[in-house]
């Protein structure tokens, strides 16, 4: 990812932008990557014609080949128009709030592979309200364990459906 | 008139009191889906996709389709009385939508839309009763050859409609059947791709790959914008309801138009957003008085909506006929029927009738009960959005993980919905199109099943696509598609050159 206070050399506005030239670069290097890797694997498994017909990897060589093309096009033009590039990808101001979601977000979806899914929901809708919403505790609290405990009730009761619990269930005898 | 007898059975089927119910369920989640940011027809059902295994397959897709028509009916609420697009084809609803409320209009805007909605939609499904049946019972005859031309049509047409660079529309197509092609090889068991991850070889699900791009992604693209929610409210009183009827049938030229750009781009895969752009446009050049678009004209609420509710049906005319949806969210239906082993295509018109004329008669009946529900709950969906976005964006965060987990109970597909997030967001502000790669990641095999098998009949010979008149037209407007970007720069330099 790249930083939203990076110097982009170029513009000197008062609030730092990210250009699009960056992270288009970037995600055109990572599909190219992908591609050599599917292009590579399809290689392995066999691209021609075996005895019962096309081989394992006759399709994917081909979409690898393709993707590689086109992605490496996209490189190709990204950096021939370099210094002419001035599309914004976003402002600091935006990129911020990104950042405070996906940051959560992660340290969520980790959290839920130890703790599994209540104990973590909990904690991502009450840190959201007070951080960001800045809601009195009574009504963080209510919400935060409300929503997980509705959910636990149409999954697991409702619907048979049972979702991921970790110790904190299990001392509860789920 | 089979088809008539065919849908009076298919009522039969639908107007039970459990069918009912579950359309009423799933039109009420259909629409608080629409009107939620982050959550949508796509990515909506595919959250809820779980649940209905447990159910009878016709009351499950009974179901499901009615969240689709909810969620249709949902993107105009927000449109409307917030200039937030719920979902990415009302864009063109906020163009006049918005002012019109602005106005002190919101009540026959609404009216407008919702109207307008079911009509687009109503014509849609008497587009599938009629055509749905011919279309399969051709597609009988077809070969793998035919398959794969119809396929390869399908995606040359991104290529060739999409608005994004069609080098980009190629990237995230390719990159979906890489996707898709991950795991054992269903022709000679090999593993491909997998380079020794266990988890790997279940495959990329693109239910998952669903909920990620289109919900967390959108999570990340609202919360750039900072969201403020700051609406008109609406009350819907049958009196403004009924004067706004009134009003609407010297408007029958534009929903006559709009209702066939919406069919046209639904079923070739164009989708509802670019049909609702398309037939705003048409709208406004071919008015009286196009400089009054964009302040309030009601026909610019009319046009968009007729389109998009058109598309968004008829998307389920491919995918139904031949297996190959034209939408996002026709895909995860598509995916929905697999999992209840009912393969879509010809054959299921044959084999399960009742499932079949079931399901369209439920598209009459669920955009009735659409149409009554939106109209008599519009001020109780307009409070929803009243919730502040700090509350909604972890309530959505916590759904999506949900949804993500119970496709296959597996931890590591809450971990590929957040990289799919990330890749949404990414994709979104690059403008890569995400519609192509989910549909490459649902088709993929099945595409590639199909190119073997014609390989296999034609000793690797690739001129069994021109083999028959049939394959070869199809083969042939599928190359059109993909060169027309380039005829259209090419174009556009003679005209420069001329001028």
């Amino acid at each position: 990812m790249t930083t939203p206070n990076h110097p982009d050399g170029s513009d000197r506005e008062d609030s730092p932008v990210t250009l699009t030239r960056g992270p288009e670069l970037i995600v055109g290097l990572i599909i190219m990557g992908l591609a050599a890797l599917v292009i590579s694997d399809s290689m392995r498994v066999g691209t021609g014609w075996g005895d019962e017909g096309p081989q394992a990897g006759y399709f994917p060589f081909y979409v690898g080949l393709i993707l590689l093309a086109s992605s490496g096009l996209i490189v190709l033009r990204t950096l021939l128009t370099w210094g002419a590039a001035k599309a914004v990808f976003a402002t600091r101001e935006e990129l911020v709030p990104v950042f405070q979601m996906l940051v959560p977000m992660v340290i969520y979806v980790v959290a839920m592979v130890y703790l599994g899914i209540y104990l973590p929901s909990a904690l991502l809708i009450g840190y959201f309200m007070r951080r960001h919403g800045g809601f009195a505790w009574p009504l963080t609290l209510g919400v935060s364990i409300g929503v997980p405990l509705v959910f636990f009730l149409v999954f697991e009761k409702w619907f048979l459906v049972p979702l991921p619990k970790g110790p904190i269930e299990n001392l509860l005898g789920f | 008139m089979e088809e008539v007898n065919n849908l009076f059975g298919g009522f039969a089927v639908a107007l039970t009191l459990p069918n009912i119910l579950y359309m009423l369920i799933g039109i009420t989640l259909g629409v608080l889906i629409g009107v939620l940011p982050g959550l949508g027809g796509a990515n909506g059902i595919a959250i809820l996709l779980p649940l209905t295994f447990s159910m009878d397959p016709t009351s499950a897709i009974i179901m499901l389709s009615c969240i689709y028509w909810g969620a249709l009916f949902g993107g105009a609420i927000t449109s409307i009385l917030f200039n937030i697009p719920g979902e990415p084809w009302s864009v063109a609803t906020t163009f006049d939508g918005y002012p019109m409320a602005q106005q002190g209009k919101a009540a026959q805007a609404l009216t407008a839309a919702f109207t307008s909605s079911f009509i687009g939609a109503f014509f849609a499904v008497a587009l599938i009763t009629f055509l749905a049946p011919v279309l399969a019972k051709f597609a009988l005859n077809f070969g793998p050859a035919e398959y794969f031309a119809v396929q390869l049509l399908t995606f040359c047409s991104f290529v060739g409609m999409s608005k994004e660079p069609p080098t980009k529309v190629i990237v995230a197509m390719m990159l979906g059947f890489a996707l898709a092609a991950v795991g054992m090889d269903t022709v000679t068991g090999q593993l491909r791709m997998t380079y020794g991850f266990p988890v790997l070889l279940k495959g990329f699900d693109f239910l998952i790959a669903v909920i990620g791009l289109f919900g967390i992604g959108e999570i990340l693209l609202t919360m750039e914008e900072g969201l403020a929610f700051k609406g008109k409210s609406a009350k819907l009183n049958p009196k403004v309801v009924w004067e706004t009827w009134k009003t609407l049938p010297q408007y029958w030229l534009t929903f006559l138009r709009s209702t066939a750009i919406g069919c046209w781009m639904g079923i070739t895969p164009g989708g509802a957003t670019p049909a609702s752009f398309m037939s705003y446009g048409i709208a406004q050049r071919m008015s009286k008085e196009p400089e009054s678009f964009g302040k309030g004209q009601i026909e610019g609420v009319l046009a968009p909506e007729t389109a998009a509710h058109a598309a968004g049906t008829s998307a389920l005319l491919p995918m139904l006929t031949l297996g190959i949806p034209g939408s996002p969210t026709a895909a995860v239906l598509l995916g929905g029927l697999m999992i209840w082993g009912l393969q879509p295509g010809p054959m299921l018109f044959v084999e399960h009738k009742d499932f079949v004329w079931g399901l369209i008669a439920s598209m009459y009946l669920g955009n009735i009960v659409g149409l009554l529900v939106v109209l008599t709950t519009v001020p109780y969906w307009a409070a929803f959005l009243r919730i502040p976005f700090s509350v909604i964006a972890p309530v959505i965060v916590v759904i999506c993980a949900i949804g993500a987990y119970t496709v296959h109970s597996a931890m590591f597909d809450v971990v590929m919905m957040l990289v799919f997030g990330v890749v949404g967001y990414l994709f979104k502000k690059l403008k890569y199109p995400m519609a192509p790669l989910v549909l490459a990641l649902v088709l993929g095999d099945m595409a590639e099943a199909s190119f073997r098998q014609s390989m296999l009949l034609s000793q690797g010979d690739v001129s069994i696509f021109w083999s028959n008149k049939l394959v070869g037209a199809i083969s042939s407007l599928a190359m059109l598609m993909l060169i027309w970007p380039l005829l259209g720069s090419m174009k556009s330099l003679v005209s420069r050159k001329a001028t």
